[in-house]
């Protein structure tokens, strides 16, 4: 087979193939279309403000260094005025993050960014490893992604900083799309294509400027540019629901590329149904631009997506959608049966809260406030995070009588 | 290559990154020598090093993290020297002496 030119400078051999258009692209075209299109997403979507402080989530991983390293290339050339800072989550298991925030300490150096490292331990007084000598494994996932949720958000307030850039991308979207369309949960679907989360009473602003780049690009991104990044997974989440929506996801790319990105844009334009939620999207799609949905339910928890799940991947996933509205309700009923200090065994209560579809019947939409206790941003008196601690705190008091 | 039979091979590197290194002893490249030709004589191509390398080189039980139904897993990219595989032909690509493969996860935590 002749090698393709590439279809941009029709000089050099293409290399990329790019799932959105099927473009066959030369190495350095497709570096600078990546970067031109990560660009138009934060110009469209006015993201910034110059002389802004801002957060970059980097877990070592993929996403976080690409988009560490095309913030830093954008924030260059065309003179953002950003004043850009890692900051990276400590969950406190011994040995999962150790290769992790090696890279990331060696990301800060090649990208002279200054790195704050923030522990589970100094946000909540628990670290991971504590937290599952507790409770166990199972179900562990939950109380990780709940506190890694604030996390961010926590760390950005300890350095003054108003804005947390996170490495989210298409795929991550276009899963979260499929599963809330999947629960019937339109007002969670509307919030999870939303570039920017957080609204007047949240602290700190959330944004995904790879909101509309594919996984595979940025995989590509990343080898050609010969990024430094990490691959692994949460070793405590065998159990992690994420990993078939995902599996489908990818078949779906492998037999129309473009899937992805219709499902995201698909999303956007449902959102712009449910009353009350609106999504951003990209001006030149003749929209307005950013509007801001609330943070509370943003996108990502475990962050491992393990595309674990062989063989029969629509039926799994059924399986696990169930799987996952038991878990959130026995997460909160744990909760709550600790701090009525009963034993935690006791699963059957009714749960008012958040069982998928009744979220977003009949047009009732959850009334949100702050955090009694923590202040952070909930639809409850006392958030999940606070929810699960209590819980965790009773345990302890508990164990060491 | 062993006594009996002299089996015409063709040399080749391999490479997996994005944690498809831990299938594959932890290790980023490997020499391969691919045999010339598979069981029934066709020409080794790119869907034949994938079973070869299930075979042979993975001594992690879990297959299914890289191939599922003898094909390789949807969100694994290959790169057949630096070339996304959709340019070259895919599983047929025709493997040549001193290639380089490359599997990349997307799959992993990002
Ligand atoms: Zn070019
Ligand atoms: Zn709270």
């Amino acid at each position: 087979m002749a090698p393709a030119l590439c279809v941009n400078c029709k000089t050099e051999r293409a290399l990329i193939k790019r799932p959105k258009n099927h473009a066959k692209l030369c190495k350095a075209c497709f570096i600078t279309v990546f970067e031109d299109e990560v660009h138009h997403t934060v110009t469209s979507s006015q993201l910034f403000f110059p002389g802004e402080n801002v957060a970059i989530g980097a877990s070592g991983g993929k996403d976080s260094t690409v988009l560490a390293s095309v913030l830093k290339t954008l924030n260059e050339r065309h003179g953002y005025g950003l004043e850009l800072v890692l900051l990276s989550i400590d969950e406190g298991i011994k040995g999962y993050r150790d290769d992790s925030l090696e890279t990331v300490k060696r990301n800060a150096v090649q990208y002279d960014m200054p790195l704050k490292v923030v522990g589970y331990d100094e946000l909540y007084g628990w670290t991971m490893d504590q937290v599952v000598e507790t409770i166990g494994k199972k179900g562990n996932c939950t109380y990780c992604g709940v506190f890694r949720r604030q996390a961010l958000d926590r760390g950005a307030k300890m350095l003054g900083i108003k804005h947390v850039v996170t490495g989210h991308n298409a795929d991550d979207v276009a899963e979260t799309v499929l599963m809330n369309l999947l629960r019937g949960d339109l007002a969670r679907l509307a919030r999870s294509t939303s570039i920017v989360t957080g609204d007047s009473r949240s602290e700190v602003k959330r944004s995904k400027p790879l909101k509309y780049s594919y996984e595979k690009e940025i995989v590509l991104y990343a080898h050609h540019k010969k990024l430094d990044y990490f691959s692994t997974e949460c070793i405590y989440s065998p159990e992690a629901f994420r990993g078939s929506a995902r599996g489908l996801i990818k078949q779906l790319e492998r037999v129309r590329p473009t899937a992805i990105l219709d499902i995201v844009r698909s999303g956007e334009d449902m959102a712009r149904l449910v009353p009350g939620e609106s999504s951003s999207s990209c001006a030149c799609k003749g929209q307005t631009a950013t509007t801001v949905a609330p943070a509370e339910d943003d996108i990502g928890g475990c962050g491992s997506q393990n595309g674990r799940t062989p063989g029969n991947e629509m039926a799994t996933m059924d399986k696990q959608l169930r799987e996952n509205e038991a878990h959130e309700a026995l997460q909160i009923d744990m909760a709550k049966a600790m701090s009525e200090s009963k034993n935690g065994n006791e699963k059957q209560k009714e749960l008012p809260i958040r069982s998928g579809n009744s979220a977003s019947k009949g047009g009732t939409r959850q009334v949100r406030g702050n955090c009694k206790r923590c202040g952070y941003m909930s639809s409850q008196d006392i958030c999940q995070a606070c929810m699960l601690l209590e819980g965790l705190n009773k345990n302890r008091a508990q164990i060491q009588i | 290559m062993s006594d009996t039979i002299e089996v015409a091979t063709i040399p080749i590197t391999v490479d997996f990154s994005g944690g498809l290194e831990m299938l594959f002893d932890n290790q980023r490249r490997h020499s391969v020598s691919l045999p010339a030709v598979d069981s029934g004589g066709k020409p080794a191509d790119i869907a034949f090093l994938i079973s070869h390398l299930c075979e042979k080189l993975m001594k992690d039980p879990r297959a299914e993290l890289f191939v599922l139904d003898s094909h390789i897993r949807p969100g694994i990219l290959v790169l057949i020297n630096d070339a996304d595989w959709e340019l070259e032909g895919e599983e047929d690509y025709k493997i040549q002496p001193r290639d380089n493969i490359l599997f990349v996860s997307t799959l992993h935590g990002g």
